[in-house]
């Protein structure tokens, strides 16, 4: 069981004792300056949307499993000392293959049905980077992004070219169908009623009578994403996800797109959920590490910046680490399925603003 | 409110120092004319908006540069294009990307960003979007030119040495270093690579900015390849502050948000158009080669890069106008 505890418990365990006095002031006076690395830290999303608070148990606890299950896998990579960008890559694996959430299996569907996945990976020192849309058959789109950044000298493919890319790499490929859930057929045919582009998150509409449980059902999913620092001050970030139920054929949203849903350089590693054209036009993750760089501002007072002030209400959410081992992870959305962890023990699991 | 409109055009940076003094006064002429068409739009008081769209449209229709007809071509022979425009007042944008058979790939951006409810399309659902918004489409033949059909020869040569991502990348620098041309960007020779996306830049008299970027991508790019010119932030960005389009190697220009970038310092280190300009073509770009354009929303207009040469050209309202590419 997690505990989520009160913020005041919370600023305890972050000034919770881990080295000894003398070693902590010294860290501290570097610490200030940015120059130390003060351990790890990692941060996951499932998506920010509109979760109301009365969403049945039945619901929320396999999608708090898995963010559970994930952090676990993320932390203890961490500590098997995994480069961030491995630990992000394998943390979005976990959760693309999980169908709760909208990303690799269990992807929202087009306007026909169909599946159209796109991811992004981003590596801060090098600030190497790759990006993936419109797939259809590769299993797990957060590692073709990676290989496209590795083994291409582009960043970014799309559709068929990179369906050919997959196949050439040999990574796994399966049948579309393995990606579509009941679920997300029945989330499809409601927004086709609804006769709107829903956003991946959002309640569908209700009908009036709302006719069954399940029209309520998996509607709180979105994008998924991972950021992590190691005690090296290395960052990196990774965001999944099969976009909007009911959109376009051909629709990218901002996750693939550097600077808006995803972004790693030497001071943060950020990742962005919500409505992709707000995220897109407002470059959120890029503004986290802009607004540090340009104007000296704090992780948390950056990404609280572009959550309050530059995006409007209910439309955003983004989890960022910084180098010296720092995590925040603002919403202005109902709520934001998220966790993280630190090095000096802060544990984190949480969908609403307060639990 | 604002003070005087301000214009800016380019067609890409990275120039052979070879071209030809015929070819370097036929681009001269087109942005001069490019400039011209948008002058009069701005005087008779059209939108930002609507004059990056219109000059963009005739860069495309010109063969000259590389986008819409006149396209690079991908490494299969045929055309991908993309294109991104972005709209200061509200920071609206729309983009497109592997467009192949629609003669003017920012005017379905900028449907995108108008008649859509999102700001990206790619690929076949783009070009359904187009046929559904009754735009002007013409077979991908029309888009290729005999001069890039020679070029993609002359690359798919040199890239067999020099690009073949599975080389391991450590063996890349040395067989760059084999090539005769001095300059190599996006690792192909100069005279092949021919970047030359085109793009333009606009505050009109009520000091609403505006940007457009448009390119038919990399020279033997691998099908289904997305570079800068679609992104926002990276190529094409535009605020209340400034509007701003980039060009060169696209990959260097995404790692470093370049045109968001410009409008960052702006806006976070209270820097001035000119010196923004600057500093993100001194201190971004790391070891990349890219060039831009932009204007403010008090009328000045700037330019930078870090490439032997960019295709340029820019007006103000006071009566500035200049054309250069060295």
């Amino acid at each position: 069981m997690v505990a989520f505890p009160s913020n005041k418990e919370k600023k305890k365990q972050k000034s919770r004792v881990t080295i000894t006095q003398h070693t902590e002031k010294t860290f501290y006076i570097l610490r200030i300056y940015g120059w130390a690395a003060m351990g790890w830290a990692i941060a996951l999303h499932g998506g920010a949307g509109d979760i109301q608070k009365s969403l049945p148990p039945e619901r929320r606890e396999p999608r708090e499993a898995a963010l559970r299950h994930c952090l676990e896998i993320g932390v203890a990579a961490l500590k098997a000392h995994k480069s961030p960008l491995d630990v992000v890559e394998l943390v979005v694996r976990e959760l693309e293959n999980h169908p709760h959430y909208n990303a690799g299996r269990g992807s929202v569907l087009t306007t026909h049905g169909t599946v159209e996945m796109e991811a992004c990976i981003m590596d801060g020192k090098s600030k190497q980077c790759g990006a993936v849309s419109g797939l259809k058959t590769v299993v797990n789109p957060i590692s073709l992004a990676r290989l496209v950044m590795e083994k291409t000298p582009h960043i970014y493919l799309g559709f068929d070219g990179a369906e050919a890319f997959a196949r050439e790499q040999g990574v796994e490929t399966i049948d579309s169908s393995h990606f579509i859930t009941p679920e997300n057929i029945e989330r499809l045919k409601q927004a086709r009623e609804a006769n709107r582009v829903q956003i991946d998150f959002t309640q569908p509409l209700p009908k009036v009578p709302q006719e069954t449980p399940t029209s309520s059902g998996d509607s709180q999913i979105g994008t998924v994403g991972c950021v992590a620092v190691d005690n090296q001050g290395n960052l990196a970030a990774a965001t999944s996800t099969g976009g909007l139920v009911n959109k376009m054929v051909g629709r990218i949203g901002d996750t693939p797109v550097v600077g808006a849903g995803t972004y790693a350089n030497h001071l943060c590693a950020v990742s962005a959920t919500g409505k992709g054209e707000a995220i897109i036009r407002a470059t959120v993750a890029r503004d986290v590490a802009a607004l540090m760089e340009y104007k000296g501002l704090s992780l948390e007072d950056a990404a609280a910046h572009l959550i309050h002030e530059s995006t409007s209400p209910g439309t955003a959410g983004l989890i960022a680490v910084s180098a010296t081992g720092e995590v925040t992870m603002p919403f202005n959305t109902t709520g934001m399925f998220r966790a993280c962890a630190t090095e000096d023990g802060h544990n984190e699991i949480a969908i609403c603003p307060f639990y | 409110m604002g003070r005087g409109w301000a214009i800016a055009v380019h067609g890409g940076a990275g120039v052979d120092p070879n071209l030809p003094l015929h070819r370097q006064e036929e681009a001269k002429q087109l942005l001069t004319r490019c400039l011209n068409i948008g002058i009069a739009a701005l005087r008779s008081s059209l939108p930002a908006i609507d004059v990056v769209e219109l000059v963009v449209r005739e860069l495309e229709s010109d063969p000259l540069f590389n986008s819409g007809r006149g396209s690079a071509l991908t490494e299969k022979g045929t055309v991908e294009m993309e294109a991104s425009i972005m709209d200061g007042s509200g920071r609206r944008c729309g983009a497109v990307s592997g467009v192949t058979t629609v003669k003017n790939p920012i005017s379905l951006a900028r449907l995108v960003m108008d008649k859509s409810p999102h700001s990206y399309l790619a690929f076949s659902g783009a070009e359904e979007f187009a046929k559904q918004q009754g735009v002007e489409m013409v077979n991908n033949d029309y888009f290729i030119t005999q001069d890039n059909v020679g070029m993609l020869k002359l690359a798919k040569e040199a890239n067999t040495i020099l690009f073949d991502y599975r080389i391991p990348s450590t063996g890349m620098e040395s067989c760059a270093a084999a090539v005769e041309s001095p300059i190599v960007m996006n690792g192909l020779p100069i005279s092949i690579y021919a970047p030359e996306t085109v793009g333009c830049v606009v505050v009109d008299g009520q000091g609403r900015c505006a940007a457009a970027t448009s390119t038919g991508g990399l020279m033997n790019k691998m099908s289904g390849r997305i570079g800068d010119s679609p992104l926002i932030g990276a190529g094409t960005y535009a605020c209340d502050l400034c509007g701003v389009s980039c060009t060169g190697e696209g990959e260097a220009i995404i790692r470093s948000t370049l045109a968001r970038d410009v409008a960052a310092v702006m806006e976070y280190k209270e820097l001035g158009l000119q010196e923004a300009v600057d500093f993100v073509i001194n201190k971004r770009l790391d070891q990349g080669l890219a060039g831009l354009i932009a204007v403010s929303n008090n009328g000045e207009v700037a330019y930078g890069f870090n490439t032997n040469g960019m295709f340029r050209g820019c007006a103000s309202e006071n009566g500035f106008m200049e054309v250069g590419i060295w």
